[in-house]
């Protein structure tokens, strides 16, 4: 099992940057609304929600074109992950059509009950796309039971195994850590303190939940660690994603809040990267028969489509962060509600 | 019901719930180019009022738009995946160079569109505009050309290793360009122009028969106006090109258009009927001879190709498809008449008191909604029993791992969803229009709920 740098690999890298594109942006947007009930106040909400406004769709659809990649560049994981995983995508899709249609009806209205509906559901609809996400990339790693056809062969409640229930907790807690670190870059005064008040409690959360995965992944799911064995200098990752966790409280202590904000942004790439050093060149473990696991050359499209996607993505991609980039430094700096916000 | 008709039937209502709003985007985006630029061209406040009023607008329809589009995005994964294994290295780039050039675009610039107002000069919110509409204007460019490819599929080769068999780009561009790309996009495309126009034709003819907001009211209505009347010209245009492919490339699905059994014999061109599958006749209907083989071949007496030339198991179900492109067909030349009539009556000065026709216009907007649909229904159950035409059948791409209980359940769960969805869609979309266009000076001093 060692590192070839083809086609392949380079693909398994995109796929991976565009996971961590969107685990990066949309989990301070998932964040925000596993947040969202803890502010009491009406214009709280409302600014909590205008905080993401204008970019929530934009990091939503790196999930969207994480998809497409994924189906275009290895259709196979695309279709048994899809299938298999079936009744926890529906759920994932119902928590971002909630999510997407509560950001966009909750101020509509005056009636109180009307806005407390949507409050309700935007943080619902975020903490359970939160938990899916986790859950289904803890399966990916424990492993699914796959057939010779590459088939799902096990059950819907096989999916629910601690360890991924695990992954799951840990993912919805770091992002609702990245998110309480992101209010504090877009709101100022009291809501602005009360969130300082959380973010704390969100760091020590997200840590115990860390440190339990990491005992987890080291006892339960050695084949995470084979490549470290091939190349010990990855063995980096793990320390400087240590490093970026505990740089946190640090930058929070000093009131550095965009570099904290860095911070946790590097933890979140840093753990994507230890996930897929993890599983490479596997991008689903098959368990118990490890033969019927798919790779990043089984599972892929033929190497001519390969460098179609690549063109596509060499053109496309510096597009994608330029204009990405404008909108956040348009809209950067606190959030003032006027008539155009939500 | 087993798996595989649960699977249709989901598809079938998921997609057609996102292309009431896909369409909606794309056409109001459009006219939302033409009011700001007469803006920055004009400086009359009046045209900065309508992009502002109609902006909101667009954002409601965006937002349901994408709500409905993720769903999209997985299905073919969740519940195609035989299908997606056999043309993920064909149609997947398609798919993902959607979501690189198009959805990105559109999303970015949509937040300058909506939020930008105060944050960005009148010329860069321009642009932005621009950038929404021609995103917006992309993701069908490339979900045609996936969709296309499954209807005439070319440009790839079948490989068949281990037992498993799939299709393989040979030859990229001439995936893209495949036989029915441009016929079908422009066709899609007008089709949106059209739902664009009419939604705001008839906010426009409600507010003058209300005698509310009358001056944005006319202005509105003069731009629509013309957008519809062009859309609605080269819809038949672009429809008869379609028809014309079609009849080369799928000719199970024409002769199913127009009930066309007996092989090899001119075909005549229904005005309406009902199809009699068993006996092989059309019921209740006015035929005119010969008019199909003149559309398709330039001559009343060229013999078409019949149902009855392909074997029982790959013909489509005749009647839904012929009753559903005969109702898009039949709309369409509506709605020529329609945005034509409206047009002279403008012109002529005496649309505006005419309220009978302001009426018919109230409620026009459901006519590119049905066209739109019915043009979708013809065109994929057409394809049927095919689900990539001619190379592999709907009734083996489905997932075989998804039992029909999962099925039954997220079925249920998104007629329930989408049902309560279009309902508040409906409640706040009338709720924008009762409210109308509000003077932009008052609410920004401000905090409007
Ligand atoms: C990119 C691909 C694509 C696009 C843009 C569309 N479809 Fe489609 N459609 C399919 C790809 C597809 C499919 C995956 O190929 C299906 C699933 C089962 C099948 O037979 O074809 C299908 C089936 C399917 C069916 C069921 C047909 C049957 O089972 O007999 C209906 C009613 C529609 N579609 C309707 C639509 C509508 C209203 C669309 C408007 C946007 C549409 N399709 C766009
Ligand atoms: C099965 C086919 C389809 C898939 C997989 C699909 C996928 C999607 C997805 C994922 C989104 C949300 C993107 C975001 O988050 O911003 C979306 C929105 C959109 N789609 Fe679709 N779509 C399909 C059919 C169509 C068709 C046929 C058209 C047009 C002809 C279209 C045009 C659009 C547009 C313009 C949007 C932007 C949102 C809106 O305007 O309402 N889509 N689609
Ligand atoms: C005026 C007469 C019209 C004619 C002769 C016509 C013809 C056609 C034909 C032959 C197809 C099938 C194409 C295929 O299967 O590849 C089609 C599909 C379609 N039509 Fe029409 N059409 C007309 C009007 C309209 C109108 C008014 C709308 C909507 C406002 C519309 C929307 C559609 C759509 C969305 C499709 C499916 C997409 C496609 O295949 O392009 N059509 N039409």
């Amino acid at each position: 099992m060692n590192f070839t740098f083809d086609l392949n690999t380079i693909w398994f890298l995109l796929v991976g940057v565009l996971l961590t594109g969107y685990a990066i942006l949309d989990g301070f947007d998932l964040g925000v609304g596993a947040l969202h009930l803890f502010a009491k106040k009406d214009l709280d909400r409302r600014t909590m929600i205008n905080t993401i406004g204008p970019v929530w769709d934009g990091n939503e659809v790196w999930l969207v074109t994480g998809g497409g990649a994924l189906f275009a560049a290895f259709p196979e994981v695309y279709a048994t992950a899809f299938s298999g995983f079936y009744l926890a995508l529906m759920l994932l899709l119902l928590g971002l059509i909630f999510r997407a249609v509560a950001i966009e009806f909750r101020s509509k209205r005056e009636s109180r009950r009307w806005r407390q509906s949507w409050d309700v559901s935007f943080s619902v609809s975020s903490i359970l796309s939160s938990l899916l996400i986790g859950v289904a990339l803890g399966n990916i790693v424990w492993g699914m039971e796959l057939g010779a056809d590459f088939e799902y062969a096990g059950s819907f409640l096989a999916l629910l195994k601690p360890y991924p229930l695990l992954v799951g907790l840990t993912t919805v807690a770091l992002f609702t850590m990245h998110g309480a670190i992101y209010v504090l870059l877009k709101t100022e005064g009291e809501l602005q303190a009360q969130v300082r008040g959380w973010v704390n409690r969100t760091i020590v959360v997200f840590v115990v939940c860390y440190t339990l995965t990491t005992i987890a992944t080291l006892i339960f799911v050695p084949h995470m660690l084979d490549l470290f064995h091939v190349y010990p200098v990855l063995l980096i990752l793990p320390l400087l994603n240590v490093l970026a966790v505990a740089n946190i409280p640090r930058e929070i202590h000093h009131r550095r809040d965009f570099r904290a904000f860095l911070s946790s942004s590097a933890s979140v790439a840093a753990l994507l990267a230890l996930f897929g050093v993890g599983m490479y060149p596997d991008l689903i473990y098959s368990n118990p028969i490890v033969a019927n696991s798919l790779t990043i050359y089984n599972a892929a499209s033929s190497p001519k489509t390969l460098t179609i996607m690549l063109i596509i993505a060499g053109i496309g991609m510096p597009l994608v962060l330029g204009y990405t980039s404008l909108i956040y430094w348009i809209f950067r700096g606190k959030v003032k509600i006027d008539s155009n916000s939500y | 019901m087993d798996a595989l008709m649960l699977a249709r039937a989901q598809f079938a209502l998921t997609i057609a719930f996102h292309y009431i709003f896909p369409p909606l985007s794309i056409g109001l985006g459009v006219i939302l180019v033409i009011m700001e630029g007469r803006y920055l061209q004009t400086k009359n406040e009046l045209y900065h009022r309508m992009t502002r009023f109609w902006v909101k607008v667009f954002g409601l329809i965006f937002a349901l738009g994408v709500a409905t589009g993720i769903v999209m995005e997985f299905q073919f994964g969740t519940n195609w995946s035989t299908y997606s294994r056999y043309v993920g290295d064909v149609f997947g780039s398609a798919l993902a160079a959607e979501g690189v050039f198009a959805f990105f675009l559109e999303s970015c610039f949509l937040a300058l569109l909506l939020f930008g107002w105060n944050k960005v000069g009148p010329k860069m919110h321009f642009f932005s505009t621009i950038m929404v509409a021609f995103g917006a204007h992309f993701s069908a460019v490339w979900i045609i050309v996936a969709n296309s490819w499954q209807q005439t599929p070319v440009g790839h080769h079948i490989v068949a290793e281990g037992g498993r068999v799939r299709a393989e780009v040979v030859d990229f561009w001439q995936v893209v360009f495949n036989p029915s790309t441009l016929d079908r996009l422009s066709h899609a495309l007008m089709g949106a122009w059209q739902a664009g126009a009419f939604l705001v034709i008839s906010v426009s003819a409600f507010y003058l028969l209300r005698k509310k907001h009358q001056e944005f009211a006319k202005a509105s209505m003069k731009i629509a106006l013309v957008v519809a009347a062009f859309a609605s010209i080269m819809q038949l245009w672009t429809g008869h090109s379609s028809a014309a492919t079609v009849a080369e490339t799928q000719p199970a699905k024409l002769a199913a258009f127009e009930a066309h059994f007996e092989n090899d014999e001119p075909a005549a061109l229904w005005l309406f009927g009902w199809v009699n599958e068993a006996e092989q006749e059309v019921n209740f209907g006015i035929a005119i001879p010969g008019l199909t083989s003149l559309l398709t071949h330039g001559d009343s007496k060229a013999p078409l190709t019949g149902l009855n030339a392909f074997p029982e198991d790959e013909r489509p179900p005749v009647n839904i498809v012929f009753q559903a492109y005969h109702l898009m067909v039949a709309v369409g030349f509506g709605l020529i008449l329609l945005a034509f009539g409206g047009l002279v009556l403008c012109w002529r000065g005496i649309l505006f008191q005419a309220r009978w026709l302001l009426w018919v216009l109230v409620f026009s907007v459901v006519g590119p909604q049905i066209a739109n649909q019915f043009g979708w229904l013809a065109a994929e159950v057409g394809r049927q029993p095919w689900i990539v035409y001619g190379l592999l059948k709907t009734s083996e791409a489905y997932s075989p791992t998804v039992t029909s209980g999962e099925i039954m359940a997220s079925l249920a769960m998104f007629t329930v969803i989408y049902l309560l969805l279009f309902a508040l869609f409906i409640y706040l979309l009338n709720e924008k229009i009762q409210h109308g266009p509000v003077d932009e000076a008052i609410i920004d001093k401000g905090v409007r709920p």
